[in-house]
């Protein structure tokens, strides 16, 4: 399909940075507020939409491959199950929390009862979150980018 | 008024009258005690150090779920990308 | 009977998609038709674990500032969290067989050139 107008294409280059930063604050934290990796997937990947539906499926399928998209897809799917795996090693069963009160980076026990947000709590949490994240976005994105350019090639129109 | 007509308004019937029956006889913020949920709720920012209850379940305490979820988006996207393949000759 | 109206709301959706299966010709309503029944699953599963709990309803299993009235009884006062966890799970099932449903559709359109399933049938049987 062909580009949208000039205002469309101002208008969308104005709203895509404040929708991705967004969807990455309800990524990250997923811990401590409702969210998560699913829920944020799906907010950036309508902000990409928004952008493939204001220039045109042509133009953008020719800059950006699915073949570079399916690496995005399968980093995420490998950095969740490597973290699983992972737990497997150092604990002794499959998904381990081995971050929780003996490790490097996200290590603190919060009191229990209603307390403020602490971002270095909840072990592997949030590696999950991301990995599931990026996995959310780039298939989501792939699908409407490639039924929106089969649309549009000449043995489909009848 | 062909035969598949009277058959699907027969089966429509029958399953109004069915979930009709269901909703009114189900109450409405009352569930049957379980032990699993309290146990969550209580031993959450102990064991886990999460301040959320949703997700641990998704990611700690039923994890598997969550793996046999991402190979079912795996599965689709790829399904999609196999019918709109053209073959190059 | 004015209590149960969640559950009369998910009756009223999945007999509203159910109509769209079975009474409709085009076959991008009947795809229509799944997706609505597949929301009123998912709605029927989130308020399967509601609980009441005093004079504004149950809390939110969540402890970052959380109220102190609702974390002193800690496990009367909040809402079951299990089921909200399998709705996730759903809606992304949901939304994969979706995906799936409307590419067919394009195949089938573009192999057939109509989008009527009577007139789909008889071109089949000849």
């Amino acid at each position: 399909m062909s580009e949208m107008s000039k205002i469309v294409r101002t208008l969308s280059n104005i709203l895509f940075p404040f929708i991705m930063i967004f969807g990455l604050y309800v990524i990250a934290h997923g811990h401590l507020t409702p969210g998560g990796g699913f829920q944020g997937g799906a907010v950036v990947a309508s902000g990409c939409i928004m952008l493939l539906v204001a220039y045109g499926s042509t133009w953008v399928f020719e800059k950006i491959k699915t073949s570079r998209l399916s690496v995005f897809e399968s980093l995420g799917a490998l950095g969740f199950i490597g973290t699983a795996f992972f737990g497997l090693v150092f604990g002794g069963w499959f998904f381990n929390n081995f971050l929780v009160r003996n490790g490097i980076i996200f290590n603190i026990v919060p009191k229990t009862g209603s307390t403020l947000a602490n971002f270095n709590t909840a072990g592997v949490l949030p590696l999950m979150n991301f990995s599931v994240g990026v996995k959310v976005i780039a298939g989501l994105f792939v699908i409407v980018l490639v039924m929106g350019y089969a649309s549009s090639l000449k043995e489909w129109k009848q | 008024m062909s035969i598949r007509t009277i058959v699907a308004i027969v089966f429509f019937s029958i399953l109004a009258v069915f979930f009709v029956f269901t909703a009114l006889m189900l109450s409405f913020g009352e569930p049957k005690k379980t032990d699993m949920d309290d146990y969550i709720i209580m031993h959450t920012q102990n064991e886990t150090g999460t301040n959320s209850g949703v997700t641990t379940i998704v990611f700690d305490y039923r994890g598997f779920d969550t793996l046999g979820e991402a190979t079912i988006l795996f599965a689709a996207v790829s399904g999609v990308i196999m019918i709109f393949r053209r073959v190059k000759k | 009977m004015i209590y149960n109206l969640p559950f009369i709301a998910v009756v009223a959706m999945i007999l509203i998609g159910l109509y769209a299966v079975l009474f409709k010709r085009n076959l991008v309503k009947m795809v229509i038709g799944i997706s609505i029944i597949e929301s009123g699953v998912n709605l029927f599963l989130i308020t399967l674990g509601y609980r009441w709990w005093g004079e504004n309803g149950g809390v939110a299993p969540i402890f970052t500032s959380a109220p102190s009235e609702a974390v002193k009884n800690a496990p009367e006062s909040m809402v079951l969290p299990v089921p909200q966890a399998l709705t996730l799970t759903s809606i992304v099932i949901g939304v994969a067989v979706l995906a799936l449903m409307l590419s067919l559709v394009m195949h089938l359109y573009k192999h057939y050139g109509t989008l009527d399933i009577i007139k789909i049938r008889r071109m089949n049987e000849e």
